[in-house]
């Protein structure tokens, strides 16, 4: 019963280990054998359609469209692993990803701070590429119950009797403000 | 026990579509000794069935059949394909619908009178009165169990109606209350009450919430007068060489079809999916569509001024536990035109999950203000403005010229423009929905455009006089008197109100006139 988008998204065989406590903020590294391996090996992708590279670029691509400080790159790797799955039956789909991640990195992508990544994707917010990445990201992380655990969403609570005794009423402070 | 009749069977009436209208009208008649034939699109998805995932449900129960749209409105750019979140499955929308309950008010009958003459909007007067509904009203209410009627409790307020009645307070509304729904407060009719287990729109897991799914539909079947086929989507409805409707061409879950012969034809297939079957029905005697020598067919289309305020405060909310419309302000329904609209609107809470705020927030939006508004999530109250919006003949369901269906049936493409009136009205309501929350302390208010149309109306519409609409007061077509218009899209304006409750108290008067007439073998 847990959602179906997101048991697309997460490959068990591409994502190689799950999410942990660890604090993002070192750099992923490519290995020679086509491994993405997040900081302190918190996580990996071994992307099948695009280079490790490309795909390092695509994961700092996701966290500049939805930049969520609280969130592991873990999350994000998981959307360029879907996209990347999708790529490999989709040889349109892999050169759209491929020469994204290229004009990114030609505008000098890795030397921009976070609000100048902000601007050069308003630059291609209307591209195909740009579309993709983001309608991908929409479900691919915010679909992820990961993700709720951090911004505070229960989820299915009919197994759990609803909120009727789990506090569906608790909050006071409306009645003073 | 549920009966089945023969395909062959030119004794019965077959209802299209097992909604609010169909599922209703077929119950009623069953009860009253008529034999029926229901043929719904979608599948039987039960209680157990459902799921409390907001993608896995929608992908589960929702229309989804290609559509195409046109227009100035948003949703043609954000949900190009997506123009309405409805259901194709039995008990139609009444799966997803959050139950709210309301009835017309009484100008709202009579728009063309109240209003007057109003720049291309088609403003007609219906031809019943809010008195002549009354009894139907009743009916309805009793039958749906509608919390604050008929000396039913009203449903306890969750945290995002605390805030909204804090807010309303402030603001000096004095209308205000856990609403008119029709979801149990107490056991009520074989139901249980309510858990606050807040996926209203994904299915009741409880049952609490009157869908026809689980009550009307299963009490009809109990009389042995009633067959739901499920799977089984209408593809033509055909008459005979006197111009009387003879039965219906119907597809099964296998895609083979089948010719359902049938004395009543009545369809409910919700306000796009009805007219476009009349104007595929289309016949060399009828050659613009069953149902449509006054040309209305497919024009009209209203699906409410829409529009919601979340907003951001210091401290949690967790508006997502519990009734999904948890209540409402109704002091914007009066009618007031010195606000610079004609017709109201209504404020009720809303709150949708992380997954589907995702998608409709704001559609298409990212970066660091979209992920920021992200972050406040369980600091987040909703609220959803519904009122009523003008009849215009340009919005209106056509026949796609090329895209086709499975069947090889043109898709239809729904084309809407806002009337000045709806952006003057939305304007409005954005503005008194972000005051409110202000008023308590908000943070930061955010205006979310309309999500796809969840109600659907005025497509064949009732008139007096037959240039004029489709239908007559008792839904019964103007061309064809044994054929039939059951659901929302009878209506002749939409008024403030959600339109449920008023499609069921049209279906429950609907089937005592087709009784009565089967009767006295004037049908
Ligand atoms: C998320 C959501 C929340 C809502 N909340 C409220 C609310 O709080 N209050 C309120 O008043 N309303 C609410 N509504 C609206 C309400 O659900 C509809 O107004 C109502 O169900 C419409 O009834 P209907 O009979 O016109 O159509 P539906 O209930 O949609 O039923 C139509 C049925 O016909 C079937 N059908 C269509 N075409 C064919 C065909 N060719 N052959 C066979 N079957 C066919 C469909 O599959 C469907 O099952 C909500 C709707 C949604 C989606
Ligand atoms: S909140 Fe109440 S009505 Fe809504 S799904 Fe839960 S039990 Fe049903």
């Amino acid at each position: 019963m847990r959602p179906a988008t997101s048991k697309r998204n997460f490959n068990r065989r591409r994502f190689l280990a799950g999410t942990s406590a660890i604090v993002a903020g070192s750099a992923m590294f490519a290995t020679a054998g086509g491994i993405l391996i997040g900081p302190n090996a918190a996580w990996a992708i071994a992307p099948q359609a695009i280079t490790t590279a490309e795909a390092a670029t695509l994961v700092e691509m996701t966290r500049a469209l939805y930049p969520h400080e609280k969130l592991d790159d873990a999350i994000y790797a998981k959307v360029v692993a879907s996209l990347d799955e999708k790529a490999v039956k989709d040889p349109a789909l892999k050169a759209l990803l491929q020469t994204g991640a290229a004009d990114l990195k030609a505008g000098k992508w890795d030397d921009l701070d976070a609000d100048a990544r902000e601007a050069a994707l308003k630059a291609i917010d209307t591209t195909p590429f740009f579309q993709t990445v983001r309608g991908e990201c929409v479900t691919g992380i915010y679909n992820n119950p990961d993700v709720w655990k951090i911004y505070g969403y229960e989820g299915a609570s009919a197994e759990l009797g609803g909120y009727l005794h789990r506090g569906f009423d608790e909050i006071t402070w409306p009645d003073q403000a | 026990m549920a009966n089945k009749f023969e395909l062959s069977d030119s004794s019965v009436v077959v209802v299209i579509g097992s909604g609010a209208g169909g599922g209703t009208l077929a119950n009623e008649l069953a009860q009253k000794g008529v034999n029926v034939v229901v043929l719904e699109a979608g599948g039987r998805h039960e209680i157990e069935d459902f799921v409390n995932d907001e993608w896995g449900s929608f992908s589960q129960i929702s229309w989804l059949d290609k559509r195409t749209t046109s227009g100035s409105w948003r949703v043609a750019k954000d949900f190009a394909g997506l123009p309405a979140w409805i259901v194709k499955a039995v008990g139609g929308s009444t799966v997803h619908w959050a139950g709210a309950s309301l009835r017309f008010q009484e100008h709202e009958f009579k728009t063309r009178t109240t209003y007057g003459e109003l720049a291309g909007a088609n403003l007609l007067d219906w031809p019943i009165t809010l008195a002549e509904m009354e009894p139907y009203y009743d009916r309805a209410e009793d039958k749906m169990g509608v919390t604050g009627t008929h000396g039913i409790p009203r449903l306890p307020g969750n945290n995002n109606y605390k805030v909204l009645a804090a807010g309303a307070k402030k603001l000096g509304y004095t209308d205000f209350h856990t609403g008119n729904m029709a979801i149990n407060s107490q056991p009520r009719d074989n139901r249980g009450s309510c858990q606050q287990i807040g996926f209203c729109f994904q299915g009741c897991k409880s049952g609490a919430k009157w869908s026809t799914l689980y009550t009307e539909i299963p009490k009809g079947e109990e009389t042995g007068r009633l067959e739901v086929r499920s799977n089984a989507q209408v593809l033509q409805v055909q008459h005979d060489d006197k111009g009387l409707v003879n039965g219906v061409l119907y597809a099964d879950k296998d895609g083979n079809q089948h010719v359902q012969k049938a004395r009543v034809v009545c369809v409910a297939g919700n306000s796009i999916e009805s007219p476009r079957l009349l104007l595929n029905s289309a016949s060399s005697m009828f050659p613009d569509g069953l149902a449509n020598s006054s040309g209305q067919v497919g024009k009209n289309y209203m699906r409410h001024m829409t529009g919601s305020v979340y907003a951001i405060f210091d401290k949690p909310v967790h508006m997502y536990r519990g009734t999904t419309m948890a209540g409402i302000v109704r002091d914007e329904s009066k009618l007031d035109t010195k606000r610079g609209f004609v017709g109201g609107y209504e404020m009720e809470t809303l709150s949708l999950g992380i997954p589907f705020m995702a998608a409709f927030l704001d559609p298409g939006g990212w970066g660091k203000s979209f992920a920021s508004a992200m972050e406040g999530y369980d600091h987040m109250a909703g609220m959803w403005l519904v009122g009523e919006d003008m009849p215009q003949e340009t919005n209106r369901i056509t026949l796609h010229a090329s895209e086709k269906d499975a069947y090889g049936l043109p898709v239809p493409n729904v084309h809407f423009d806002d009337h000045a009136n709806d952006v003057a009205m939305r304007e409005h309501a954005f503005g008194r929905g972000s005051a409110l929350y202000d008023a308590i302390g908000a943070k930061r208010t955010i205006h979310t455009p309309p999500y796809p149309s969840t109600h659907n109306l005025g497509t064949n519409r009732m008139s007096a006089e037959a240039r004029d609409g489709v239908v007559n007061k008792h839904g019964q077509t103007h061309d064809i008197k044994n054929l039939f218009v059951s659901d929302g899209s009878q209506f002749t304006t939409g008024g403030a109100e959600n339109p449920t409750l008023t499609i069921v108290a049209l279906a429950i008067r609907q089937a005592e006139f087709i009784a009565d007439q089967m009767q006295k073998k004037e049908i």
